[in-house]
């Protein structure tokens, strides 16, 4: 069977584009795997909206970065060409779904972030960045309040998804650090005015999420220890299992139409 | 996706009706006759109301099993385009099965109860979802022919004499469409495609070919029941008037792909004097006890789907507690301030 992974040129635009993708390509699949096993039909339309979001934006990233590259990738290629050690989304995306509470965790941990993040970006000075930055921002302001109101009423409805809210945010906290860290190649971007900082976003989302958790009657973990690797392409073993599902038909059929 | 002739019937004889009920039922009858649309709060015989909320409910049921067999290959789906459609398709299915469920609800049924039936088996859903998605040429035949199989017999279903299911049909059928299109069109991309992805289409085919034809339910010489629906403009074409339209819409569909239809005697019918055509194509025996295996549960993936169901009802059930124990605070709160 022929292994036909692509090398990616990682210019700081492309890699960006690509980081950014990979967070939307992989939280969309994860959302995509909520078909059929949502708690009520309402969420399981809810969750595949969000994941179609998320799905339209990773296209739009991918092709923008392969405009950039200009090396005959395009966003299927990235997408399913690529192993997870070229993959370079946030390890919070790639955490499996687990139960309702850890999906939706995930998702409002990720949409306080996305949501003032793409309205800032709306001013980048690359135009194609900022009229994806302006989509994105309208879907993440959905994304946020939807999930924000599922964290209130998982925390704040019975025991027992008191409980299962509390384990998620336990969980899926040592993950949320990583959303506000930019590297060198990253700086220069933002240094150039075409991307903003994440870490000046991280007041905003602790304001965002110390309000939701109070309101839901959870706590708030306490700063510590922040897991990271993702952007680099160090990742859980999680994410090589979705890859495989992911990528077979490319993978078996190499060079196919579909 | 679809609702399927599963023949039984319920009415009252009219010998024990009271005469003021056969007075109310003879108005009812003529406004029918008159194409007039019922609404929820106007009168209905029982057994009208009865056999409607067993179709809506049973259509709903379908919608929501036809979920699973394409969800299958969501996460699978071989292009980021694909991908998208996929999840936006099921997505549409699961609002049908949502439109659907209000429809019967206007009839005075529970989503609830509906669900419970279906869950525990006494709800029927389509034959045709009892059937396993092997390739990814199967969303492309169910794209194509379940969806098409469906569109034959929900057009008819948009002039229903019941206006809420009437008006639930032609959005459906609006989508549907959409749908069949889709999957014909991942059917063409793949028979344009390498040999492998030709030989993936045609075992598709050959594989989901005879279900869909059963899809339209038993034919009309061992069909049951049918008048009565027919003379409530519930149904307005017979199952073997709607499995021919099916036919003969869908060989030069075949045709135009390069593909066979798996079954030997079909053949093109010439008009009487020979020197034209009918436009129609007769098919072979269809294996009815095929399909009284899968409507009695024995489908190579009825005990799948039912499970699948059962699990996703099971483990969310703390989330629909959550929910309304969160709006019950939120109440209190309110009334407390």
């Amino acid at each position: 069977m022929a292994t036909n992974t692509i090398r990616v040129n990682e210019s700081p635009l492309v890699l960006y584009c690509l980081r950014r993708a990979d967070d939307a390509l992989v939280m969309g699949h994860r959302l995509s795997e909520w078909c059929g096993r949502g708690p009520a039909l309402e969420e399981e339309m809810a969750l595949a909206n969000m994941g179609l979001d998320l799905l339209g934006q990773a296209r739009s990233l991918y092709t923008y970065a392969a405009e950039v590259e200009a090396a005959g990738n395009d966003e299927d290629r990235y997408a399913y060409l690529r192993d997870a050690r070229q993959y370079r989304n946030l390890l919070l995306a790639e955490q499996p779904n687990g139960d309702f509470a850890r999906t939706i965790l995930r998702q409002f941990f990720y949409a306080a972030f996305a949501d003032p993040y793409w309205r800032a970006m709306m001013k980048s000075s690359d135009p194609t960045l900022a009229a994806i930055a302006a989509k994105s921002e309208k879907e993440s302001a959905y994304h946020l309040r939807h999930t924000a109101e599922w964290v209130i009423r998982l925390g704040d409805g019975t025991e027992e998804s008191h409980r299962r809210a509390a384990e998620a945010v336990a969980h899926l906290w040592p993950y949320t650090g990583e959303m506000f860290e930019a590297d060198a190649a990253e700086q220069e971007l933002i240094a150039a005015g075409v991307v903003m900082d994440p870490a000046s976003f991280r007041a905003e989302w602790d304001k965002t999420v110390s309000e939701i958790l109070a309101e839901a009657t959870l706590e708030k973990p306490a700063p510590g220890w922040m897991q990271k690797g993702g952007r680099t392409g160090l990742h859980s073993e999680h994410l090589g299992h979705m890859l495989a599902e992911m990528q077979v038909l490319q993978r078996t059929y190499p060079d196919a139409t579909w | 996706m679809y609702t399927q002739a599963l023949n039984s019937r319920d009415d009252t004889p009219a010998a024990i009706r009271p005469a003021e009920e056969l007075e109310l039922e003879a108005r009812f009858q003529a406004r029918v006759d008159a194409e007039e649309r019922i609404e929820a709060n106007d009168w209905m015989p029982a057994a009208y109301r009865k056999t409607l909320v067993r179709q809506i409910s049973q259509h709903a049921h379908s919608e929501i099993i036809g979920m699973l067999p394409e969800g299958n290959w969501i996460t699978r789906a071989p292009s980021l385009r694909r991908k998208a459609a996929l999840l936006a398709k099921v997505q549409d299915e699961c609002g049908h099965g949502l439109y659907l469920y209000a429809a019967a609800e206007t009839l005075g049924v529970s989503r609830e109860e509906l669900t419970e039936q279906l869950l525990t088996g006494r709800a029927k859903y389509s034959s045709i979802f009892n059937y396993p998605t092997m390739s990814w040429a199967d969303i492309g035949a169910i794209g194509w022919l379940v969806d098409g199989a469906a569109i034959m017999n929900q057009i008819p279903l948009c002039r229903c004499s019941y206006g809420p299911y009437a008006r639930a049909m032609i959005r459906v059928c609006k989508e549907e469409s959409f749908h069949q299109r889709q999957g014909y069109e991942i059917m063409l991309t793949l028979c344009r495609g390498s040999e492998e992805q030709k030989a993936m289409a045609q075992d598709a085919l050959n594989r989901w070919w005879w279900p869909c034809l059963m899809m339209f339910g038993p034919p009309d010489a061992a069909s049951q029941h049918s008048d009565q629906s027919t003379k409530w403009k519930i149904k307005r074409f017979s199952n073997d008037e709607l499995r021919q339209k099916f036919v003969d819409a869908t060989v030069p569909q075949a045709q135009y792909l390069g593909l066979t239809l798996p079954d030997p005697d079909l053949r093109f019918v010439p008009d009487e004097d020979g020197d034209g055509t009918t436009g129609h194509w007769a098919y072979g025996e269809i294996d009815w006890d095929e399909f009284k295996q899968v409507i009695a549960g024995n489908g190579p993936c009825n005990r799948d789907r039912l499970a699948a169901r059962n699990k996703a009802h099971a483990e969310g059930e703390w989330v629909r507690e959550a929910a309304m124990a969160h709006a019950a605070k939120r109440r209190a709160r309110q009334q407390a301030a």
